[in-house]
């Protein structure tokens, strides 16, 4: 209901046609920011992609572009600095502090907010990673300003405004999105969504050190372990480059093993649509949909499944669907980019050993 | 223990169609649902409520027909519920809707007991932003853990609780103090049938019905339309795909040509998947 009013003509229209009246305090509001999201010494790819983004948007607007860096220890954040200068920030915010060294949002928040109210950008971009999410909706609130989730297009238009294009009802519906009367103007943008920039060795750009000013007491969160997910046997399916998975099609247990096999094959994660955990066949954590886990693969191969709607908004952010159905009418082939009308149970191993193949020479060669 | 579970009434989502001209959300004759995601936080509730025992409140703000969701969710065994309803809550962007559920919540501690946690999903299918348990967490000053897969460990007299969090790349396990904001992840647990008796007592029970004033709302300018710094602009359908799935040809092919034209089709629409593959399947 709270967004009913968004939903019918009129009400929409006459926000949609409200007219930008920035406050006197925001209009010193000026440039760039891109949250550069650095843990365990790595600096997470989206975070490089939002200063390809944000270099075009600085541009458009004739703003510089800066990364925000926030880690425990100033060296590493320096080297860190390095790369963003290459891939297009002129300057690098840097709050280094034992304290930040893995992440926890309070203090986080306290360094983001701080800088933001000293520095005042205009626009500050997150990837919308679980980091990012947490992050962003903190700062957004301590701040009381806008925030565009998960968006998958930026766009400045005439008003020098921040126009945030996102997907919502699970990508059945897009919506632009702006933040008028406020600053700064924040969202969190997809990964693997904006293009990767090319690096320009050798770049360089100014780093601007601010203090956290808060010590280990004031923080009440403990990180007691961190534990990556090479060192767990759990399904990974949501962060998984390559997801293979089974539906009813395949008739039984026993013949979910082939999609398992080719998952093997692959280095992959396997899961299934519900049916198939509720039959037992795979557990709760391996189901993929509305319900189970939202996955973004670059390649995803559905065998024997149907794509019904529930299905469909779980996968659709995979780069690439491949779906092997006998329906030819199947909805799935509406959605998938490559489709195969064939029957799973034989076709599957067949793949699988053509893939082996395929694999194994490459590994030979190399 | 008393934990509050947020719940968002929201379309099933199979269902939703966009007007054609106006490009506007028909919302008219689709069944509702309670967000599925917010399942997982009921359920993870109703568990700590059987171990712990104490209370545990559903707080949806929504029309008045969001009252079935609330409903529902006494049906799975909440012990009482509350709607926040008001025609000032219309049209609330997320830090909006934070405003009215944190002022909802302070006034359900101090009406029926403090409350120790509040659980909200990981996201909605609507609106699907994530964010209103950060805001939430931030206003009310609760520790914040979002992405829960697991409460470890909860220790009522310490007040301590250890949960495991999905961050990237792995699991944080985190120890904070009550009280806490949890976002559940998906697929950690399954919702409870319900007990009979808890489908009686659903029936009969009374659903708290609070609008802004009994939530102790006074800051109306921080409610709704004018409560919200965002502005949807313009809402519209993603341009169909007009081409449908490419189909790989089958006639006159044996399995092991069909795999290979597959495995060359894949590989013709994105090269760069070779050395991905290449790399996955020596297991890095
Ligand atoms: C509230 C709600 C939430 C839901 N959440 C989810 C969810 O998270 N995830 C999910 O997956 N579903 C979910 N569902 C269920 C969903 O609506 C579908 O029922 C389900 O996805 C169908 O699974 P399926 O495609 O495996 O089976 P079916 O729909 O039965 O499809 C089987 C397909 O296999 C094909 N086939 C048959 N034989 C062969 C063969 N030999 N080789 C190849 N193909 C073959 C058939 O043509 C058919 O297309 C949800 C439903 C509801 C109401
Ligand atoms: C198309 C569209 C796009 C939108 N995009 C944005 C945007 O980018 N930024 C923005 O600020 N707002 C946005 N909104 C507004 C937003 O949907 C509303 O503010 C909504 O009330 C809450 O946000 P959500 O559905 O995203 O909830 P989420 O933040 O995804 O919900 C997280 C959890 O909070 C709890 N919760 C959420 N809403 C309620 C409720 N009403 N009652 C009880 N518990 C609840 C649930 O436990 C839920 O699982 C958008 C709305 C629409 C229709």
């Amino acid at each position: 209901m709270s967004d009913a009013p968004r939903q019918t003509p009129a009400p929409a229209a006459s926000r949609a046609g409200m007219k930008k009246e920035l406050p006197e305090r925001f209009r010193s509001y000026k440039h760039v920011w891109v949250f550069i999201e650095y843990e365990h010494g790595h600096i997470h790819p989206v975070s490089l992609e939002l200063l390809g983004e944000g270099r075009k948007l600085a541009d458009k607007l004739q703003v510089d572009l800066a990364g925000v860096l926030i880690g425990g220890d100033a060296a590493e954040l320096a080297e860190a600095a390095q790369v963003c200068f290459e891939h297009g920030a002129d300057i690098a915010y840097r709050v280094a502090d034992p304290v930040l060294t893995h992440y926890r949002n309070e203090p986080y928040t306290k360094a983001l907010t701080d800088l933001v109210n000293t520095y005042q950008p205009e626009i500050v971009l997150l990837g919308a990673t679980t980091l990012g999410r947490d992050l962003a909706g903190s700062v957004a609130t301590t701040l009381l300003t806008g925030l565009t989730a998960d968006c998958t297009e930026l766009a400045i238009d005439d008003e020098r405004s921040l126009a945030a294009t996102r997907p919502t009802f699970g990508g059945s519906l897009l919506c632009t999105i702006h933040t008028l009367n406020f600053r700064p103007q924040m969202a969190t943008i997809r990964p693997r969504v904006m293009a990767m920039p090319l690096a320009s060795p050798g770049r360089t750009g100014r780093i601007v050190d601010h203090a956290l000013d808060m010590t280990e007491i004031d923080i009440i969160t403990k990180v007691l372990q961190f534990i990556p997910d090479r060192d767990t046997q759990k399904a990974q399916l949501a962060y998984a480059d390559v997801v293979v998975a089974g539906g009813l099609g395949l008739k039984s247990a026993e013949n979910f093993q082939l999609v398992k096999d080719l998952a093997a094959v692959l280095g992959a994660e396997y899961g299934g649509s519900r049916p198939l955990v509720q039959k037992g066949w795979i557990t709760a954590d391996r189901q993929i949909g509305q319900t189970g886990k939202t996955i973004r693969p670059k390649l995803y191969i559905a065998a024997g499944i149907s794509g019904a709607i529930q299905h469909r908004v779980g996968v659709e952010g995979a780069d690439m669907i491949v779906a092997i159905n006998t329906d030819a009418k199947a909805p799935i082939f509406d959605f998938a980019q490559i489709g195969i009308v064939a029957n799973a149970v034989e076709l599957l191993p067949v793949l699988t050993a053509a893939f082996r193949r395929r694999l194994s020479v490459h590994r030979l060669a190399s | 223990m008393h934990t509050v579970v947020c719940i968002k009434q929201v379309p099933d989502s199979a269902q939703i169609r966009v007007h054609p001209v106006h490009n506007t959300i028909m919302r008219q004759g689709v069944p509702t649902i309670i967000n599925p995601y917010d399942l997982f936080a009921l359920e993870a509730a109703l568990a700590l409520r059987d171990k712990l025992g104490g209370s545990v409140t559903v707080l949806c703000m929504g029309p008045p027909m969001a009252e079935d969701s609330l409903r529902k969710a006494l049906t799975f065994g909440a012990d009482r519920a509350v709607l926040l309803t008001d025609r000032y809550f219309a049209g609330s962007d997320t830090l909006a809707t934070s405003f009215a559920l944190s002022s909802a919540i302070a006034r359900i501690g101090e009406t029926f007991g403090p409350v120790d946690i509040v659980f909200t999903g990981k996201q909605t299918i609507d609106g699907d932003t994530a964010q209103v348990g950060p805001g939430i967490a931030k206003r009310l000053d609760l520790n914040q853990l979002t992405y829960v897969s697991r409460i470890t460990d909860l220790d009522t007299e310490t007040r301590q609780i250890t949960v495991e969090r999905r961050a990237e790349g792995g699991v944080q396990v985190l120890k904070t103090a009550l009280p806490v904001l949890v976002t559940m992840l998906e697929g950690t647990n399954e919702i409870r049938r319900g007990s009979l008796a808890d489908a009686l007592r659903a029936a009969r029970a009374e659903v708290t019905i609070w609008n802004a004033a009994d939530a102790g709302i006074t800051e109306l300018l921080k409610c709704g339309l004018r409560g919200s710094p965002t502005v949807v602009k313009k809402v519209f359908a993603p341009t169909a795909r007009a081409d449908k799935a490419a189909l790989i040809e089958t006639d006159g092919k044996n399995g092991a040509q069909i795999a290979d034209a597959l495995i060359a089709a894949i590989l013709d629409r994105n090269p760069a998947l070779d050395a991905d593959l290449r790399r996955l399947s020596a297991g890095f």
